[in-house]
């Protein structure tokens, strides 16, 4: 007896999503990979790549504009800020704030709302009113409004903000994760697991876990966007990451009373860098999501 | 009943190209079927053999990755491939109508089934509202529905699975076709209630002279319901004729295997005749004949050679190197 | 002596509903049903859809507890096991379940699916539970090397064998069988029959097999306990029932089950309407709106099953008729 692939016809049902599949399995991510490398590589060896202390500046140096542009000069490739401190420089140093916020900030809140969501739905019961209540009272909260509030009280500082911006946001994983072990614990082979023996942790672990797990990743990508969005607009708001760390938000904030003068350099650079980053763990998680499920690899 | 078939197939073959061309599937290869008025045609196979692409085919109703690319469809001696769009519509529904396995499927959640069921007649007939409705009431009467009047104010989910599919049939019965084409309509339904819409089935054949493509993967309700039947396997006929030269005397290997591996009743626990191996893949099927692999008694040739249509007697035609002989 | 033996074993669901999500009802899902499964033998189970199969199979599982009633295992309560017990339990009770896509976990391997029972269960090296994995895929027509792969490289047919291996894997006395080859194709169910045919001859299998056709139950059973609304209508050995059913839905259930051949012709019977909702099953007897015999007393007398002519029967007609 031969081993097959599944019965063709069950392939049949789903022509357009097999083709988006094709598409997007088709190429190893290399663009955002690439992104994302250099990013965590500049984050790492910040010290040796920037050109300048990215806190200090010299006020002779105010408002240079990039190196091509009238009056830029190569020393500041990226041109300088309000105090005359090189943004390029800047730049490489708020990329590791970024990356060590962003990507702490959301496996906090990952693991958090992961591990609250399997409870909730495998155990339903009282366990599951007391995490839901709780969740919806929190999601009920305008997110910003309540990350500031909670930043007013326990003072900026880059591990506050990681424990702000978690504390904030597991809620959004335990509510998609809840719903799905909700349809998995129905599911025959979490019965059949019941049935030979398997205890209720085992069960959450080898069973539900792995089958959760993509719906976390894909719920990390987007919530990696969401985080370092926020900790931009905590730090735009004076409440984030306190100055005179670089930080991209930061960044945004102080230059943002320089775009009328025409220093556009100071927002477009950092604006830039939100977004490239922002995109690629997108484009990241999506190719990760695919490649995690055995069903869709095959494709 | 006439002589000359009302429905004609002839070496119809519809392909699905899928995967920017690389792959095709022979959904239906080389298919040569006739249907005579008042006729009930059973249509047995397997899943995936291309049952429902054949239906679709008929109807010109195909998903856009499917092309017919080969073969003759007539209908009461006009040439179906050469309609256009147009023309086709007013054909479907009209005169040839078909009845889908999930009935859910084909009642539009939003609309009452008073509304539904008189639309073909609207459309068809440009009948006023008042008395398409009447027909409406007289359909769901048909199709032995109680307490029609009120049913036609409701919607399709207040109904159950049985009564559903009675909708879907008084729909299909709309505008009198002279061809109905039923994909598996029973296979949702329970026991009881699907004696109850095959008997429904066959009185309306009989009332209005229809010819009955009835399309399932149930030998028993061949058995009951059909006067000849086509088996497909992998996209082909590989064998068909009157209903009980098929269940007396079947030539094909697949065709004996399939009616011996029924359960009977009253058997109590023994083994049944299996058919070892599962149905290939139609995409990359095996060389020569497509049941060589799980052939108890393939010759060498098998291998090689596809088995072209043998007439084994008159209205019985097998594709099989044993029959050829 | 008798391996499973259940005893006015019933389930009824809460029905909720209104602005407090108040209790309004109950689904009666399985109302008072009695049977017993003796070492080695196969109690067939059918109806139509609803009539508590799946519940009953469920109860049997220990996945859902009664709302009363009893099930006894080798002559003990299943309420009265303690931790070690139910250990014991679950390693003698294993199950099949209809859908093969939905069966096997689709992030393991096979191999894992296979040997899961079996680690759970007992402390085996690893080696040795690769070799049981082996043995078990031969005993079910795989080949060796499936244990690699995951369950979506194989067909319907292929992951009921899966399935089947793993519920072998911890050497059970019984196994229950929920419409194990309704998702099957055709030419692949009667494979899937066979194999569980020479399991119980080989091994000594008792089963516990729920379909709605009829046939494949009259095929695998050597008893058949037909079900309508939650409640066992006939009851009795399977070639007493298959051959001259007495229950009138048992009848019906008979004529509408397809001839194997166009020349084998049945009494048509055709039952009117519809299987009622369980929630509020009619009074008197559960089938009386449909049944063709209906005497006056059949809505207001629930008729007890009974004895009557070598099976069990809850019909008025047969009263008074003994043994
Ligand atoms: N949209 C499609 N794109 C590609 N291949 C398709 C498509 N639809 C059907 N096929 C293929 O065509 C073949 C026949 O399919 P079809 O649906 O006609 O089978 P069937 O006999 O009706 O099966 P079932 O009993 O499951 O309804 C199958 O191999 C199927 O995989
Ligand atoms: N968890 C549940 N909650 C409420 N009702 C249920 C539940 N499980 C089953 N039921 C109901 O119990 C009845 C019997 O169901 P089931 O045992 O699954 O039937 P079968 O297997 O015979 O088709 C049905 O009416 C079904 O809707
Ligand atoms: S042609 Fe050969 S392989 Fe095919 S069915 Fe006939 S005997 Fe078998
Ligand atoms: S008790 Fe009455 S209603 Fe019920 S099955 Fe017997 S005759 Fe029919
Ligand atoms: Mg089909
Ligand atoms: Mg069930």
């Amino acid at each position: 007896m031969s081993v097959s692939t599944a019965a063709p016809s069950r392939a049949v049902g789903l022509p357009l999503a097999s083709r988006l599949a094709a598409f997007r399995t088709e190429g190893f991510p290399t663009f955002p990979i690439l992104i994302l490398l250099v990013l965590v590589f500049t984050a790492v060896f910040a010290e040796f790549i920037a050109p300048h202390n990215p806190e200090v500046g010299s006020l002779s140096q105010r408002f240079k504009p990039p190196a091509w542009i009238a009056g830029g000069s190569s020393t500041y490739l990226l041109g300088t800020d309000h105090i005359g401190r090189d943004v390029l420089s800047r730049l490489i140093f708020g990329a590791r704030v970024s990356m060590i916020v962003g990507f702490t900030a959301v496996i906090f809140a990952g693991v958090l709302g992961t591990a609250l969501g399997i409870l909730s739905g495998y155990f339903g019961g009282w366990v599951d009113q007391v995490i839901m209540r709780i969740t919806d009272t929190w999601l009920a909260l305008p997110a910003l409004t309540f990350a500031i509030f909670l930043a007013a009280i326990v003072g900026p500082s880059e591990w506050n903000i990681v424990i702000i911006l978690g504390a904030v946001y597991w809620t959004r994983y335990a509510r998609v994760i809840r719903g799905e072990v909700l349809s998995i614990k129905e599911r025959d082979f979490v019965r059949l697991a019941i049935v030979a023996g398997c205890s209720k942790m085992t069960i959450m672990r080898r069973h539900v876990l792995p089958n959760v797990l993509n719906s976390a990743i894909v719920l990390a990508t987007l919530m990696l966007g969401v985080v370092i969005v926020t900790e931009a607009a905590l730090s735009f708001l004076g409440v984030g990451v306190p100055p005179p760390k670089p930080a991209w938000g930061l960044m945004l904030a102080d230059g943002k009373k320089g775009l009328m003068a025409g220093y556009w350099w100071l927002t477009v650079f950092p604006g830039v860098c939100i977004v490239l980053m922002v995109l690629s763990a997108n484009l990241l998680g999506d190719w990760l999501r695919v490649k995690l499920d055995p069903q869709l690899r095959q494709l | 009943m006439t002589d000359a078939p009302l429905l004609e197939l002839d070496k119809l073959s519809t392909h699905f190209v899928t995967a920017r061309g690389t792959r095709v599937v022979k959904a239906v290869d080389e298919v040569s079927l006739s249907l005579r008025a008042g006729e009930t045609l059973g249509v047995v196979g397997e899943s995936g053999s291309g049952k429902t692409t054949l239906a679709l085919s008929i109807m010109r109703l195909l998903p856009t990755a499917a092309r017919i690319v080969g073969g003759g469809l007539r209908f009461a001696g006009e040439d179906l491939l050469a309609k256009s769009p147009s023309e086709m519509r007013h054909i479907r529904g009209k005169r040839i109508a078909m009845i889908l396995q999930d009935p859910m499927a084909s009642l539009n959640p939003l609309f009452t089934v008073g509304d539904q069921v008189a639309e073909p007649v609207r459309v068809h007939e440009h009948t006023g509202r008042r008395s398409a409705r009447d027909r409406a009431r007289s359909l769901l009467k048909a199709v032995k529905i109680p307490a029609p009047e009120q049913r036609l104010r409701e919607y399709p989910h207040q109904m159950s699975g049985g009564m559903r599919q009675r909708i879907v049939g008084a729909i299909a019965m709309a505008c009198e076709p002279r061809v109905l084409i039923a994909d598996e309509p029973t296979t949702s339904l329970d026991v009881t209630i699907q004696a109850q819409y095959l008997k429904l089935l066959r009185d309306l054949q009989r009332e209005h002279g229809l010819a009955l493509i009835f399309i399932t993967h149930n030998l028993g309700i061949v058995a009951r319901m059909c006067d000849s039947v086509a088996v497909m396997y992998a996209g082909r006929v590989i064998e068909a004729g009157p209903v009980r030269t098929i269940f007396n005397a079947p030539v094909h290997p697949y065709t004996q295997a399939l009616i011996e591996s029924i359960p009977r009743l009253g058997g109590g626990p023994s083994r049944l005749t299996a058919i070892d191996g599962q149905p290939p893949d139609l995409a990359s099927l095996p060389a020569g004949c497509s049941f060589q692999p799980r052939c108890p008694r393939a010759l060498d040739r098998c291998r090689e050679e596809a088995p072209g249509i043998t007439t084994v007697a008159p209205g019985h035609t097998a594709r099989c190197w044993l029959a050829a002989k | 002596m008798t391996l499973l033996e259940a005893h006015n074993l019933t389930k009824h669901f809460p029905v909720r509903g209104g602005l407090f999500r108040k209790v309004e009802g109950a689904v009666r899902a399985v109302d008072s049903v009695s049977f017993t499964i003796e070492p080695g033998r196969t109690l067939g189970v059918v109806g139509e859809s609803g009539c508590g199969k799946s519940t009953t199979a469920k109860l049997v599982l220990k996945l859902e507890e009664p709302t009363a009633g009893e099930i006894r295992f080798d002559g003990q309560s299943l309420q009265s096991l303690d931790a070690e017990g139910l250990r014991k339990y679950r390693k003698s009770v294993q199950a099949v379940f209809q859908d093969p896509y939905a069966s096997l976990s689709p992030r393991m391997r096979v191999g894992s699916i296979i040997a899961e029972p079996l680690v759970t269960n007992e402390s085996l090296p690893r080696g040795e539970a690769k070799k049981r994995v082996a043995h078990l895929l031969e005993r079910v027509g795989l080949p060796e090397r499936a244990a690699d792969l995951f369950p979506h490289e194989f067909s319907g047919g292929q992951r009921q064998r899966i399935a089947i291996a793993r519920a072998l894997a911890l050497s059970p006395r019984l196994v229950v069988l929920d419409e194990p080859v309704s998702a099957l194709d055709v030419s692949i169910r009667a494979q899937i029959l066979n194999l569980l045919v020479d399991l119980q001859r080989d091994l000594g299998l008792a089963y516990l097999f729920i379909a709605h056709d009829l046939a494949a139950v009259a095929h695998m059973s050597h008893a058949i306990a037909v079900m309508y609304l939650g409640k066992i209508v006939e009851y009795g050995p399977a070639k007493t029932v298959a051959a001259d059913p007495k229950h009138p839905y048992t009848q019906a259930l008979f004529a509408a089950a397809l001839p194997a051949h166009p020349d084998e012709t049945r009494e048509e019977i055709i039952l009117a309407g519809e299987v009622p909702s369980p929630i509020n099953p009619p009074a008197g007897c559960r089938f009386h709106p449909r049944c063709p015999h209906v005497m006056p007393r059949c809505s207001v007398e629930v008729p007890p099953l009974d004895m009557a002519l070598g099976r069990e029967v809850a019909c008025h007609l047969y009263d008074g008729k003994g043994q």
